[in-house]
């Protein structure tokens, strides 16, 4: 089973609730972290995870031999993301605009352009305490997520949980993180941006067609709009987690939720058999 | 005309919070919410729109079923793996045309795809100039760019002082789009290790692209030895630290009131954002 943590907004807790269900379900089943928010990765912070395995993500750019080439400018006709400009005694490549898909390299009439591999990122694989741990990373200056996110669920093992956090917003990389997930869990706060934001997200995890819930985290402050909302709307909340100090603490110095306040391990293991029963009764629902 | 866009790496850390207070303090200034996926300082500034537009951006594959054959040559070559069973899948599509150049019976056609709007808005401080990315689009960054460009305009033309530009989080696409050119960024992060590494991340972006920063500690009290940890970092980094903002609930009660928080309370986090926005008016002099 596959679960995503998303938000919409950034800060609500997707990383606690991320590193704090893994940490309590790895006592029953076999369980993976795929941190896939690879602008801003936080887990490892959290499970100082032993990495065994650092792969580089790279995409295909082009590279123009200019001996082969004509200066026909069919690669700057067909390239959609002006990646290539066409002189008349000289090809400019521009890599930071490319997307990879290989249309210039295919169509050029002379066979002039191979592709070379441009790092834009970095892959880590390892484990923490029996959890199965990866992340990417974007690297400084760059700007596509999604090569990097797709290579981190390369990883992805069929056994048991797989929990992938996600990146805030609802734009590529949250898609690119969430889709062929099993479920959904939406955190978000009980605030005017926590639900501005919730409302985007879940529709965003409609588009894909994934069943969702909510976490509620910092209960208590702000207003009664998010649980509204969820009523509404018929989306259930999962787990509802206090504003507290003392798990506020835990957080900045890194700390897990369980590993501090273990009493909350019945709560995710909780949460998790709520997924399950939920991803269940649509696989029943889908085969009749 | 000087611009500061507000970044933090890490997500909700503040950086609407200080928008919207800015808004309220700043003279003869336009804003700009640059965060087009999870837009929320229209939630602050209660603005009346003016002028809403489409954003048409990106392409995307549409494969004609009457013509098509059957081939699979679409599908061997999308790097994108966008079509399955001779349909496109408009969500992963990235729009190349890759498909729609190779179809040996001319098939497939690219079709303009509305990725969203963008709007000008009257609020009480002045103009703001957002956008709505649609549910799952790409093109972010373009998106920013052309909000950008929009308050830039308005800047000129009314011949205002500042642009003020709520930033998205991460270090991606769009935040890049935000930033290059700016004259300032203002980085807010708060004292978790979670802050402290992702601060760590966007002042890199920063210094790659050659923009000066300022650093803003919001909720500084949490935890007083991870404060000092950023304080020392700036240090040895040279980057100054313009704020320290105490935690405070008013922040989130003046959310719930759709106040910028300089509006709502006097107490002590409105100083402190006082004394920021001064810190930063003075960088943009410089």
């Amino acid at each position: 089973m596959i679960i995503s943590v998303a938000s919409g907004k950034g800060g609500t807790g997707k990383t606690l609730v991320a590193t704090s269900l893994a940490l309590s379900l790895r006592e029953r089943d076999k369980v993976q972290l795929l941190d896939c928010d690879v602008e801003e990765p936080n887990d490892h912070i959290f499970l100082k995870p032993v990495f065994t395995r650092s792969e580089a993500v790279a995409i295909p750019v082009p590279e123009v031999n200019e001996e082969k080439c004509t200066h026909c400018g069919k690669c700057a006709e067909v390239c959609a993301y002006n990646a290539i400009a066409v002189m008349k005694q000289k090809v400019l490549v521009f890599p930071e605009l490319c997307h990879g898909c290989g249309a210039c390299g295919y169509l050029c009439p002379e066979k002039a352009i191979s592709e070379e591999a441009k790092e834009i990122g970095v892959v880590e694989s390892g484990s923490s305490d029996g959890i199965g741990f990866v992340h990417g990373k974007l690297a400084v200056g760059e700007v596509m997520a999604p090569p990097v996110i797709r290579q981190v669920k390369e990883h992805i093992s069929r056994e048991g949980t797989v929990i992938i956090d996600v990146s805030p917003g609802t734009s590529c990389p949250v898609v690119e993180a969430v889709k062929d997930s099993d479920f959904c869990l939406l955190v978000t706060e009980p605030t005017p941006f926590g639900l501005n934001d919730l409302v985007l997200a879940v529709e965003t995890v409609r588009v894909l067609n994934i069943p969702c819930g909510i976490v509620l985290n910092r209960a208590g402050v702000g207003d009664g709009k998010v649980e509204e909302y969820c009523q509404k709307e018929n989306i259930p909340v999962l787990l509802t987690i206090p504003l507290d100090t003392e798990i506020a603490s835990f957080y900045s110095r890194g700390v897990p939720l369980v590993e501090g306040m273990p009493q909350w391990k019945v709560s995710f293991l909780g949460l998790s058999d709520k997924i399950r029963e939920i991803v269940n009764e649509r696989s029943s629902d889908t085969e009749r | 005309m000087k611009e500061v866009v507000i970044l933090s790496g890490k997500g909700g850390t503040g950086k609407t919070s200080i928008v919207g207070s800015f808004a309220a303090l700043a003279q003869k200034k336009v804003l700009a919410d640059c965060d087009v996926d999870a837009a929320d300082l229209h939630l602050l500034l209660n603005p009346s729109i003016t002028e809403e537009n489409e954003f048409w951006s990106g392409q995307v594959a549409v494969i004609d079923d009457e013509e098509c054959t059957q081939c699979g040559l679409c599908q061997d070559v999308c790097r994108f793996d966008a079509i399955k069973d001779f349909r496109v899948d408009p969500v992963p599509c990235e729009g190349c045309g890759f498909c729609s150049h190779i179809c040996p019976v001319e098939a497939i056609t690219m079709k303009e795809s509305l990725s969203g709007h963008w709007f000008i808005s009257d609020t009480k401080y002045g103009h703001l100039v957002h956008a709505r990315l649609g549910i799952a689009q790409e093109n972010s960054g373009k998106l920013v760019a052309l909000v950008r460009q929009q308050a830039k305009q308005i800047a000129k033309r009314d011949g205002l002082d500042f642009i003020i530009s709520d930033g998205p989080p991460g270090i991606g696409c769009p935040v890049i789009s935000s930033l290059s050119g700016a004259n300032l960024a203002l980085l807010v992060t708060e004292p978790t290790l979670s802050g402290i590494h992702d601060l760590e991340r966007v002042r890199g972006v920063c210094h790659h692209f050659g923009i000066p920063a300022l650093v803003c500690v919001n909720k500084y009290d949490l935890n007083e030895d991870n404060t000092h940890q950023i304080e020392n970092y700036c240090l040895n980094q040279g980057v100054e630290v313009a704020a320290r903002v105490p935690f405070d609930n008013t922040v989130t009660e003046a959310i719930v009131q759709g106040l910028p928080v300089v509006e709502y309370s006097p107490g002590r986090v409105t100083q402190e954002i006082e004394s920021l926005w001064q810190h930063v008016t003075r960088a943009l002099e410089q």
